[in-house]
């Protein structure tokens, strides 16, 4: 039996892949008592399973306590940004199944007020991840006890990640020789930020003269129906 | 004061230097003592004990692991690493400056006693570098402390550092002087 992340784009085609079962098992598990819509990523090879905040801990338990999936493991919790939508952030989170050498992405969105619960009393490795992404989005956690920034600077004012953030921030930091201590102030670049042209042959130009042979040999796009589970 | 055998000419290692070696060794061996300059003693035992501050903030810090270690070998120039900035006379900022690292470069920088240098090694030291425009980097450890050397490359490789530290060797033979500033 073959891993699933391990086979890439080509695990998710038969009929009754290792994803396939695992979903079905998921299924079982579950047995409908929770709204879980079930996906794929990367091309089939993979499980997500987009969710409510309201279902969140209770799916994430099923999942790490049911002996028949056992995903004793949270490896990562992170954010997405959609600002054209009315719940702009998604939370991802990645699950791994040691026994069953299987991974599983869990997707909840919410916006910037509404809190998400917690996963830190089911994994307590989740208590920097769900800090970090709090950090970096803005993204509420409700029962986390110590909701501080993790990255950025002490007083660090917005949250990095969001895409309205501007790339330069705020403010930039110098020593004030007269203060005696490094001081902030509002952000004032020196050289402006470089806008690319592409209109210019030197950087648009993406066949180079005499090498036309090497779109010919380009790997096709991948088919339709297999990116259909690939959104996030 | 014309006769006084000392390497006036700093003349590099061959027959010369021989010479005035032989005259320096016949000079103590007769007299039991030796005439020199105090300030170029002075600067002769500052830029061979040059002890860094070690300050590897991020990727840059490896080929300054590098020079320190067994190829470049930075203890031929009497350049051993230090764990405190009390004891150190140079620091080698290797790495991104991050706003929040800059109080404690500052903190660090201010705790060197005198005579201090700073070399910046890497493209994001000198002027942030990759991250030039980004919100949370210094756009150049100058805008904390006051810099003598700067090493350009990202990252540079040991022989760049090992060559920045000879330049800030020559910096403070030509500049050094006993006199508090």
């Amino acid at each position: 039996m073959a891993s699933s992340s391990c086979n890439g784009r080509f695990a998710g085609r038969g009929p009754s892949s290792v994803v396939d079962v695992l979903e079905s098992e998921i299924r079982a598990v579950l047995a409908d008592r929770l709204p879980v819509e079930f996906g794929r990523a990367r091309y089939g090879a993979e499980l997500v399973l987009h969710t409510t905040r309201d279902s969140l801990l209770p799916l994430m338990l099923a999942l790490r306590d049911s002996p028949a999936l056992d995903f004793a493991q949270l490896m990562d919790v992170c954010g997405v940004d959609w600002p054209e939508r009315p719940e702009r952030f998604d939370v991802v989170y990645n699950l791994l199944s040691l026994t069953r050498n299987e991974r599983v992405t869990v997707i909840v969105p919410t916006d910037e007020a509404q809190p998400v619960p917690s996963v830190a009393p089911i994994w307590p490795t989740a208590t920097w991840f769900e800090r970090e992404t709090w950090d970096m989005y803005g993204v509420v956690f409700a029962g986390l006890a110590d909701l501080r920034r993790l990255l950025t600077d002490y007083g660090f004012e917005g949250h990095p990640l969001r895409k309205d953030f501007p790339l330069t921030g705020y403010v930039e930091v110098r020593y004030d020789e007269e203060a005696g201590r490094v001081v902030q102030e509002p952000v004032k670049l020196t050289q402006d930020f470089r806008s690319f042209d592409f209109m210019s042959p030197w950087e648009a130009m993406t066949s180079l003269p005499g090498d036309e042979k090497v779109h010919l040999n380009r790997l096709p796009p991948p088919e339709p129906a297999q990116t259909e589970g690939d959104k996030p | 004061m014309s006769d006084l055998a000392w390497n006036r000419e700093a003349a590099p290692p061959g027959a010369q230097q021989d010479a005035v070696l032989r005259a320096v060794t016949g000079e103590i061996e007769e007299k039991g003592f030796v005439v020199a300059n105090l300030d170029k003693v002075v600067n002769w035992a500052r830029t061979g004990s040059l002890w860094p501050m070690t300050f590897g903030l991020a990727c840059c810090a490896v080929p300054m692991i590098h020079a320190y270690m067994a190829r470049y070998d930075l203890d031929r120039f009497g350049i051993i690493p230090r764990g405190s900035p009390r004891q150190s006379d140079v620091m080698i900022v290797a790495g991104t400056l991050t706003n929040k690292m800059a109080p404690a470069l500052r903190k660090v920088y201010d705790q060197m006693s005198e005579p201090r240098w700073v070399i910046s090694m890497g493209s994001c030291a000198n002027g942030g570098g990759y991250y030039h425009y980004s919100y949370s980097v210094v756009r150049g450890c100058d805008r904390i402390v006051p810099v003598d050397i700067y090493v350009p490359g990202c990252p540079p490789t040991a022989e760049a550092l090992v060559y920045g530290i000879l330049q800030l060797q020559r910096k403070i033979r030509r500049t050094g002087t006993i006199l508090r500033g």
